[in-house]
Protein backbone atom coordinates (compact mmCIF):
# COMPACT_ATOMS: atom_id res chain seq x y z
CA UNK A 1 0.00 0.00 0.00
CA UNK A 2 1.20 3.34 -0.48
CA UNK A 3 1.27 6.45 1.41
CA UNK A 4 1.74 9.82 1.22
CA UNK A 5 2.32 11.94 3.86
CA UNK A 6 1.66 15.73 4.21
CA UNK A 7 3.52 18.05 7.00
CA UNK A 8 2.49 21.53 7.45
CA UNK A 9 3.87 24.29 9.48
CA UNK A 10 0.78 24.41 12.67
CA UNK A 11 -1.63 27.09 12.32
CA UNK A 12 -0.49 30.59 13.98
CA UNK A 13 3.47 29.28 13.55
CA UNK A 14 5.44 31.90 11.59
CA UNK A 15 6.31 30.48 7.94
CA UNK A 16 9.48 32.47 6.99
CA UNK A 17 9.76 30.33 3.75
CA UNK A 18 5.84 30.83 3.31
CA UNK A 19 6.43 34.28 3.32
CA UNK A 20 9.27 34.29 0.84
CA UNK A 21 7.42 31.95 -1.83
CA UNK A 22 3.86 34.57 -1.37
CA UNK A 23 6.10 37.82 -1.88
CA UNK A 24 7.68 36.42 -5.03
CA UNK A 25 4.38 35.56 -6.44
CA UNK A 26 3.12 38.99 -5.95
CA UNK A 27 6.07 40.10 -6.98
CA UNK A 28 5.72 37.74 -10.43
CA UNK A 29 2.26 39.64 -10.61
CA UNK A 30 0.09 36.55 -8.90
CA UNK A 31 -2.61 37.37 -6.72
CA UNK A 32 -1.90 35.77 -3.96
CA UNK A 33 -3.01 35.00 -0.04
CA UNK A 34 -1.41 33.48 2.16
CA UNK A 35 1.25 31.20 1.23
CA UNK A 36 2.74 27.95 3.35
CA UNK A 37 5.53 25.62 2.89
CA UNK A 38 5.35 22.19 3.84
CA UNK A 39 6.60 18.34 2.87
CA UNK A 40 5.71 15.66 1.23
CA UNK A 41 7.27 11.87 1.99
CA UNK A 42 5.59 9.56 -0.40
CA UNK A 43 5.91 5.56 0.96
CA UNK A 44 5.48 2.09 0.63
CA UNK A 45 4.29 0.59 3.47
CA UNK A 46 4.21 -3.23 3.72
CA UNK A 47 0.57 -3.51 5.22
CA UNK A 48 -2.37 -4.48 3.26
CA UNK A 49 -4.61 -3.42 5.92
CA UNK A 50 -5.80 0.24 5.33
CA UNK A 51 -6.47 0.44 9.20
CA UNK A 52 -2.99 -1.22 10.05
CA UNK A 53 -1.74 1.07 7.65
CA UNK A 54 -3.01 3.99 8.95
CA UNK A 55 -1.86 3.61 12.32
CA UNK A 56 2.15 2.45 11.27
CA UNK A 57 2.04 5.71 8.93
CA UNK A 58 0.97 7.86 12.42
CA UNK A 59 3.43 6.40 14.21
CA UNK A 60 5.75 7.37 12.11
CA UNK A 61 5.04 10.62 11.49
CA UNK A 62 4.90 10.94 15.64
CA UNK A 63 8.52 9.62 15.78
CA UNK A 64 10.40 11.39 12.85
CA UNK A 65 8.54 12.42 9.83
CA UNK A 66 6.66 15.49 11.25
CA UNK A 67 7.60 17.15 15.07
CA UNK A 68 4.47 17.62 17.06
CA UNK A 69 5.65 20.94 18.50
CA UNK A 70 5.48 22.95 14.83
CA UNK A 71 3.92 20.80 12.43
CA UNK A 72 0.72 19.02 11.80
CA UNK A 73 0.44 15.68 9.40
CA UNK A 74 -1.95 14.07 7.11
CA UNK A 75 -1.76 10.87 5.53
CA UNK A 76 -3.30 9.66 2.33
CA UNK A 77 -3.65 6.40 1.62
CA UNK A 78 -3.93 4.77 -1.46
CA UNK A 79 -4.83 0.98 -1.76
CA UNK A 80 -3.79 -1.55 -4.46
CA UNK A 81 -6.42 -2.06 -6.90
CA UNK A 82 -8.01 -5.13 -5.83
CA UNK A 83 -8.18 -7.96 -8.10
CA UNK B 1 46.63 21.18 35.96
CA UNK B 2 44.21 20.70 38.49
CA UNK B 3 43.44 17.45 39.88
CA UNK B 4 41.63 15.40 39.27
CA UNK B 5 41.07 15.86 34.99
CA UNK B 6 37.92 15.19 34.18
CA UNK B 7 37.30 13.36 30.85
CA UNK B 8 34.96 14.99 28.63
CA UNK B 9 33.22 12.90 25.33
CA UNK B 10 33.16 14.84 22.06
CA UNK B 11 30.67 12.92 20.00
CA UNK B 12 31.32 12.70 16.36
CA UNK B 13 28.62 12.44 14.15
CA UNK B 14 28.91 12.32 10.70
CA UNK B 15 28.77 15.93 8.91
CA UNK B 16 30.07 17.46 12.21
CA UNK B 17 32.56 20.10 11.79
CA UNK B 18 33.24 21.57 14.99
CA UNK B 19 34.20 18.59 16.61
CA UNK B 20 37.60 19.36 16.80
CA UNK B 21 37.79 22.67 17.77
CA UNK B 22 35.75 21.35 20.47
CA UNK B 23 38.32 18.83 21.68
CA UNK B 24 40.94 21.70 21.52
CA UNK B 25 39.11 24.47 23.72
CA UNK B 26 38.26 21.15 26.22
CA UNK B 27 41.81 20.00 26.26
CA UNK B 28 43.07 23.15 26.84
CA UNK B 29 40.48 23.82 29.57
CA UNK B 30 42.85 20.89 31.80
CA UNK B 31 40.21 18.25 30.67
CA UNK B 32 40.87 15.02 29.08
CA UNK B 33 39.30 15.71 25.61
CA UNK B 34 38.11 12.35 23.75
CA UNK B 35 36.51 11.43 20.51
CA UNK B 36 33.58 9.04 20.63
CA UNK B 37 32.22 7.83 17.31
CA UNK B 38 28.23 8.37 16.50
CA UNK B 39 28.30 4.33 16.29
CA UNK B 40 29.92 3.90 19.64
CA UNK B 41 27.28 2.59 22.04
CA UNK B 42 29.81 2.68 25.28
CA UNK B 43 30.68 6.11 26.84
CA UNK B 44 34.24 5.00 27.96
CA UNK B 45 33.77 6.21 31.40
CA UNK B 46 33.29 9.91 30.90
CA UNK B 47 32.22 12.45 33.40
CA UNK B 48 30.82 14.95 30.53
CA UNK B 49 29.53 14.73 26.88
CA UNK B 50 29.47 17.53 24.40
CA UNK B 51 27.98 17.06 21.31
CA UNK B 52 29.28 19.63 18.64
CA UNK B 53 27.98 21.74 15.74
CA UNK B 54 27.83 20.58 12.53
CA UNK B 55 26.04 19.24 9.96
CA UNK B 56 25.07 15.61 11.31
CA UNK B 57 23.77 13.64 8.53
CA UNK B 58 23.70 16.50 5.94
CA UNK B 59 20.68 17.99 8.56
CA UNK B 60 18.41 15.70 6.43
CA UNK B 61 14.32 15.72 7.26
CA UNK B 62 15.22 18.78 10.04
CA UNK B 63 18.13 19.46 12.06
CA UNK B 64 19.02 17.19 14.29
CA UNK B 65 15.86 14.75 13.47
CA UNK B 66 18.28 11.90 12.38
CA UNK B 67 21.22 12.22 14.49
CA UNK B 68 18.81 11.66 17.13
CA UNK B 69 18.94 7.95 16.63
CA UNK B 70 22.64 7.68 16.68
CA UNK B 71 23.55 4.52 18.55
CA UNK B 72 25.90 6.75 21.13
CA UNK B 73 22.50 8.61 21.46
CA UNK B 74 20.53 6.24 23.40
CA UNK B 75 23.54 5.95 25.68
CA UNK B 76 23.71 9.63 26.03
CA UNK B 77 20.17 10.11 27.16
CA UNK B 78 20.47 6.78 29.94
CA UNK B 79 23.96 9.01 30.58
CA UNK B 80 21.83 12.11 31.11
CA UNK B 81 19.14 10.13 32.86
CA UNK B 82 21.84 9.57 35.53
CA UNK B 83 22.67 12.85 36.32
CA UNK B 84 25.49 13.41 33.72
CA UNK B 85 26.84 16.32 32.35
CA UNK B 86 25.37 16.87 28.93
CA UNK B 87 26.71 20.16 26.78
CA UNK B 88 25.00 20.98 23.03
CA UNK B 89 26.28 23.10 20.66
CA UNK B 90 24.45 24.48 17.79
CA UNK B 91 23.80 21.11 16.00
CA UNK B 92 24.34 19.52 19.32
CA UNK B 93 21.60 22.09 20.70
CA UNK B 94 19.18 20.85 17.87
CA UNK B 95 20.04 17.11 18.25
CA UNK B 96 19.17 17.22 22.31
CA UNK B 97 16.04 19.39 21.41
CA UNK B 98 14.57 16.33 18.58
CA UNK B 99 15.33 13.72 21.14
CA UNK B 100 13.44 15.46 24.24
CA UNK B 101 16.96 16.01 26.00
CA UNK B 102 15.68 19.00 26.15
CA UNK B 103 12.71 21.47 25.71
CA UNK B 104 11.56 23.51 22.29
CA UNK B 105 12.65 22.95 18.72
CA UNK B 106 14.82 24.68 16.64
CA UNK B 107 13.60 26.30 13.42
CA UNK B 108 14.72 27.84 9.94
CA UNK B 109 15.74 31.97 11.09
CA UNK B 110 12.72 34.07 10.71
CA UNK B 111 15.29 36.01 8.34
CA UNK B 112 15.97 32.56 6.07
CA UNK B 113 19.39 33.86 6.09
CA UNK B 114 22.82 31.74 7.70
CA UNK B 115 24.02 34.04 10.42
CA UNK B 116 27.56 34.28 11.08
CA UNK B 117 28.97 36.61 13.43
CA UNK B 118 29.70 37.50 16.94
CA UNK B 119 26.45 38.13 18.94
CA UNK B 120 26.16 39.97 22.47
CA UNK B 121 24.53 37.26 25.00
CA UNK B 122 22.95 37.56 28.99
CA UNK B 123 23.53 35.14 31.30
CA UNK B 124 20.09 35.02 32.97
CA UNK B 125 21.21 31.95 35.42
CA UNK B 126 24.84 31.09 37.36
CA UNK B 127 23.62 28.14 39.11
CA UNK B 128 24.15 25.72 36.44
CA UNK B 129 27.09 23.52 35.67
CA UNK B 130 27.35 25.54 32.11
CA UNK B 131 27.78 29.21 33.80
CA UNK B 132 29.08 28.59 37.08
CA UNK B 133 31.78 31.34 36.42
CA UNK B 134 29.47 33.86 34.85
CA UNK B 135 28.08 36.60 36.96
CA UNK B 136 24.29 36.73 36.62
CA UNK B 137 23.40 39.30 34.10
CA UNK B 138 26.95 39.37 32.30
CA UNK B 139 27.11 39.86 29.02
CA UNK B 140 28.96 37.69 27.15
CA UNK B 141 30.57 37.83 23.56
CA UNK B 142 30.27 34.36 21.64
CA UNK B 143 29.81 33.89 17.70
CA UNK B 144 26.71 31.88 15.96
CA UNK B 145 26.82 30.41 12.73
CA UNK B 146 23.26 28.48 12.01
CA UNK B 147 20.88 28.83 9.26
CA UNK B 148 18.01 27.31 11.94
CA UNK B 149 18.79 29.15 14.87
CA UNK B 150 15.37 30.32 15.79
CA UNK B 151 13.82 28.66 19.10
CA UNK B 152 10.50 28.05 19.33
CA UNK B 153 8.05 26.62 22.18
CA UNK B 154 4.67 27.53 22.09
CA UNK B 155 2.86 29.40 24.74
CA UNK B 156 2.05 26.44 27.33
CA UNK B 157 6.20 25.39 27.22
CA UNK B 158 7.39 29.05 27.30
CA UNK B 159 5.49 30.16 30.54
CA UNK B 160 6.59 26.44 31.94
CA UNK B 161 10.22 27.15 30.89
CA UNK B 162 10.28 30.77 32.89
CA UNK B 163 8.62 29.46 35.84
CA UNK B 164 11.09 26.58 36.21
CA UNK B 165 13.76 28.71 35.29
CA UNK B 166 15.05 26.98 32.41
CA UNK B 167 16.46 29.87 30.21
CA UNK B 168 19.75 30.61 30.83
CA UNK B 169 21.15 32.41 28.09
CA UNK B 170 19.11 35.21 25.92
CA UNK B 171 20.49 37.27 22.78
CA UNK B 172 20.73 41.22 23.82
CA UNK B 173 19.70 42.17 20.26
CA UNK B 174 17.74 39.99 17.93
CA UNK B 175 19.64 37.40 15.93
CA UNK B 176 17.30 35.00 14.35
CA UNK B 177 13.86 35.39 15.28
CA UNK B 178 13.81 33.03 18.85
CA UNK B 179 11.36 33.50 21.06
CA UNK B 180 11.95 35.71 23.39
CA UNK B 181 15.34 35.63 22.43
CA UNK B 182 16.50 32.32 23.80
CA UNK B 183 20.03 31.26 23.08
CA UNK B 184 20.69 28.96 25.82
CA UNK B 185 18.07 26.07 27.73
CA UNK B 186 18.59 23.93 30.11
CA UNK B 187 16.29 20.38 31.21
CA UNK B 188 14.48 20.47 34.26
CA UNK B 189 17.33 18.41 36.54
CA UNK B 190 19.83 21.15 34.89
CA UNK B 191 22.39 18.65 33.66
CA UNK B 192 21.74 19.21 30.11
CA UNK B 193 22.55 22.38 28.22
CA UNK B 194 22.02 23.49 24.85
CA UNK B 195 23.42 26.85 23.55
CA UNK B 196 22.84 27.88 19.55
CA UNK B 197 26.60 30.36 20.25
CA UNK B 198 29.91 28.03 19.83
CA UNK B 199 31.89 28.95 23.13
CA UNK B 200 34.35 26.62 21.16
CA UNK B 201 35.16 29.51 19.01
CA UNK B 202 35.32 31.96 21.68
CA UNK B 203 38.69 30.78 23.43
CA UNK B 204 41.23 33.79 22.84
CA UNK B 205 40.48 37.14 22.46
CA UNK B 206 43.25 37.86 19.82
CA UNK B 207 40.01 35.69 17.88
CA UNK B 208 37.68 38.53 19.17
CA UNK B 209 36.74 37.25 22.31
CA UNK B 210 37.79 34.69 25.07
CA UNK B 211 34.06 34.25 26.70
CA UNK B 212 33.17 31.08 25.33
CA UNK B 213 35.61 29.69 27.72
CA UNK B 214 33.64 30.52 30.56
CA UNK B 215 31.13 28.35 29.66
CA UNK B 216 33.44 25.37 29.01
CA UNK B 217 35.30 25.98 31.89
CA UNK B 218 31.92 25.64 34.19
CA UNK B 219 31.53 22.03 32.26
CA UNK B 220 34.85 21.71 33.03
CA UNK B 221 34.39 22.67 37.14
CA UNK B 222 31.57 20.52 37.15
CA UNK B 223 33.17 17.55 35.85
CA UNK B 224 35.57 17.45 38.02
CA UNK B 225 33.28 18.62 41.02
CA UNK B 226 31.29 15.17 39.64
CA UNK B 227 34.52 12.94 40.36
CA UNK B 228 35.06 14.58 43.93
CA UNK B 229 32.01 13.72 44.91
CA UNK B 230 32.09 10.13 43.41
CA UNK B 231 29.51 10.11 41.76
Amino acid sequence: MRATVLVRPKHGILDPQGQAVESSLRQLGFAVGEARVGRVVDLEVESNDPAGARAEVERMCEQLLANPLIESYEIELVEPPGD
Amino acid sequence: MTSPQPRIGVLRFPGACDDRDALWALSALDAEAVFVWHTETDLPDLDAVVLPGGFSYGDYLRCGAIARFAPAMETVAAFAAEGGLVLGICNGFQILCEAGLLPGVLRRNESLSFVCRDVPLVVERTDTPFTSRCAEGERLTIPVKHGEGCWFADDALYDELETSRQIVLRYAEPVNGSRNDVAGVVNERGNVMGLMPHPEHAMDPLLGSADGALILSSLVDAARDRILAGV
